[in-house]
C-alpha cells in the first residue's frame, strides 16, 4: 500500500473535496474506489468504524475520516505549497465558518449527495430503497414528483444558494484572489446543479448567475477539472437511483 | 482580577453547553471578557445582527468582529493566542481531536439530547443509542487513540474535553429527571473517571452552572415538552 490512500468513490462530492485538496497541493497518492453497490471493503471497515463512510485518507496505515477534517489535514500535513486556509486566524474562522455552512446546507438538499457516503450492502431488492428512506424530508421533496412540497423545497434550495452568492460577492474565490477551503467545499456539489434542475425545474443560473460564473472558473483549475464529473454523466447517475 | 476588555465579548445562555466550551477555553487561556446573557426567547438586536443565519449563541466579538459556531469560535482563540494551546501541534493528532468533537455534536450530543425528549415508550432504545455511543468513547480511551492519558489532551486539558466535557454533565441531570442509567461506572470506567476528573479541575468548576439549577431547568423544559405533546395528541 502507497503512503497516501484514499478510499472514495467516484461520484461522491465529499471524496471530490480530497481529491481536489491532494491535487492541489500536488500529493502523489493511490485511489482505491469502493464499491457503492457492494460490500464494503474490509479496509473501509477498519479504517472508518464509527461512519463506515467514504472518503478516508489512510496516511501510512493512519486513517484520517470525515471530508472537511481530511481537507484541513493536508493542509496542514504538506503546509509548504499552496495553502488551502487563509493566514489570517479571522479570515480561517469565515472559512470555516461557510464551508460548516455548506455541510450544514447544502448536502441537505441532495440526497443522493448525502447517501454518496454511506455506502449499503445491496441485499435491498430496489436501488431506489437503498438510499430514500435516508434522505431528509425537504430533500424528498426537491426530488420526487410535483406539488408544494417541491416547491418550498425548491426556494430553500435557492435561498441558501443566495447566501452562499452574497457571500461570495464579487471575489474570485470564496477567500479573494486564492482558491481555497470554501471553494474546495462547495464546487463538487456544483456538478449537481443540473440535476436538481432538471429533477425541480428551475435554473441555478438564473438564481445565482455570479455562483455558476464562480463555479465556472474553479473548473479551468486542473485540481477541479480532473476531480469532478461532467453534470450530464452525474444525471445519468442520479436517474438510475430515482428513476 | 482585570477589568473586561473591550476586545471580547461573548452573548451567551447560562444553560448552553455550546456556551461554556467557549467560557472555559477563554478561561483557560486567561483572557478577559465582557458576558452578555441572551434571552433566547427574545433574541437582542445585537445577536440577530451578527448571527443572522442561525441566530444563535454562542457568538464571540473580537473587536467587534463575530466568530461564530462552538468549534470554530475555539480553533480561532487558539490560533489568536496560542499560549495555553488546546489543540495538539501535530497534524494527524489534530484531524483525530477534530473527528471526536465532530463526532460529539453529529452522534453523542443528539443521542443524549434524545434521552430527554422522549416520551417514555422511546427512552429504552434513546438510552441504549446514548450507551451505543459512550461505548465508542470507552473504546477509544482503553485502546484506542487516547489510551492511557488522563484527558483526552494528554496530561491537561484540551479541545475535546472541552467539547465533550461542556455538555457531559448533562449526563448526570438527565440521570436523575428522567429516571435512567446513562453512565454506569462499570461499564464505562474510563469515561467515568475521565469526567471525574474534568469536572474538577478549578476552571471547570468555576464554568459550569449549579447542578441544583440546570435540575430545576432540565425539569422544567421536560415539563413544558411533555404538556405540549399531549396537546398534540
Amino acid at each position: 500500500m502507497k503512503a497516501v490512500v484514499l478510499l472514495d468513490f467516484w461520484a461522491s462530492p465529499f471524496g471530490q473535496r480530497c481529491r481536489i485538496a491532494l491535487a492541489e497541493k500536488g500529493v502523489e497518492y493511490e485511489y482505491r474506489e469502493e464499491n457503492i453497490h457492494g460490500d464494503k471493503s474490509p479496509l473501509l471497515l477498519q479504517s472508518n468504524p464509527v461512519y463506515k463512510k467514504i472518503p478516508v485518507l489512510i496516511l501510512d496505515g493512519k486513517p484520517v475520516c470525515e471530508s472537511l477534517i481530511i481537507v484541513q489535514y493536508i493542509d496542514e500535513a504538506w503546509p509548504d505549497r499552496a495553502p488551502l486556509l487563509p493566514a489570517d486566524p479571522y479570515a480561517r474562522a469565515q472559512a470555516r465558518f461557510w464551508a460548516d455552512f455548506v455541510d450544514k446546507k447544502v448536502r441537505r438538499c441532495s440526497p443522493c449527495v448525502r447517501s454518496m457516503s454511506s455506502i449499503r450492502n445491496t441485499a435491498f431488492l430496489v436501488p431506489s430503497n437503498v438510499f430514500t428512506h435516508q434522505v431528509c424530508e425537504s430533500a424528498k421533496k426537491l426530488w420526487t414528483p410535483k406539488g408544494e412540497a417541491q416547491d418550498a423545497a425548491k426556494e430553500e434550495f435557492i435561498e441558501i444558494l443566495r447566501l452562499l452568492e452574497g457571500e461570495l460577492g464579487d471575489k474570485k474565490y470564496f477567500g479573494g484572489d486564492a482558491f481555497g477551503f470554501v471553494d474546495i467545499a462547495l464546487v463538487p456539489f456544483t456538478t449537481w446543479f443540473y440535476s436538481c434542475e432538471t429533477y425541480a425545474g428551475f435554473s441555478v443560473e438564473e438564481a445565482v448567475p455570479k455562483l455558476v460564473a464562480w463555479s465556472k472558473r474553479c473548473l479551468e483549475r486542473g485540481s477541479v477539472a480532473k476531480s469532478l464529473y461532467d453534470p450530464l454523466e452525474v444525471y445519468e447517475f442520479v436517474k438510475k437511483i430515482f428513476g | 482580577m482585570a477589568p473586561p476588555s473591550a476586545d471580547l465579548k461573548l452573548l451567551g445562555s447560562w444553560a448552553s453547553s455550546y456556551t461554556h466550551r467557549v467560557q472555559l477555553a477563554l478561561k483557560l487561556k486567561g483572557l478577559a471578557f465582557e458576558y452578555a446573557e441572551e434571552d433566547l426567547a427574545e433574541k437582542s438586536p445585537s445577536l440577530l445582527l451578527h448571527n443572522p443565519i442561525y441566530k444563535k449563541v454562542p457568538v464571540l466579538l473580537h473587536r467587534g468582529r463575530p466568530v461564530l459556531e462552538s468549534v470554530i469560535i475555539l480553533h480561532y482563540l487558539d490560533e489568536t493566542w496560542p499560549d495555553v494551546p488546546l489543540m495538539p501541534g501535530d497534524p494527524y493528532d489534530r484531524a483525530l481531536a477534530r473527528f471526536w468533537c465532530h463526532i460529539v455534536d453529529d452522534k453523542l450530543g443528539p443521542a443524549v439530547g434524545a434521552v430527554f425528549a422522549s416520551p417514555s415508550e422511546g427512552q429504552a432504545a434513546a438510552v441504549e443509542q446514548v450507551h451505543e455511543n459512550l461505548r465508542l468513547v470507552e473504546r477509544e480511551l482503553r485502546d484506542g487513540a487516547f489510551a492511557g492519558r488522563r484527558f483526552f489532551g494528554g496530561d491537561k486539558i484540551g479541545v475535546l474535553d472541552v467539547v465533550l466535557g461542556c455538555g457531559s454533565y448533562w449526563l448526570a441531570v438527565f440521570e436523575e429527571v428522567m429516571e435512567v442509567k446513562l453512565v454506569d461506572p462499570e461499564a464505562f470506567p474510563l469515561f467515568h473517571s475521565w469526567l471525574r476528573d474534568f469536572e474538577e479541575q478549578e476552571e471547570v468548576k468555576a464554568i459550569i452552572p449549579a447542578i441544583d439549577r440546570l435540575l430545576e431547568y432540565a425539569r422544567g423544559v421536560r415539563q413544558m415538552m411533555l404538556g405540549l405533546s399531549s396537546q398534540q395528541q
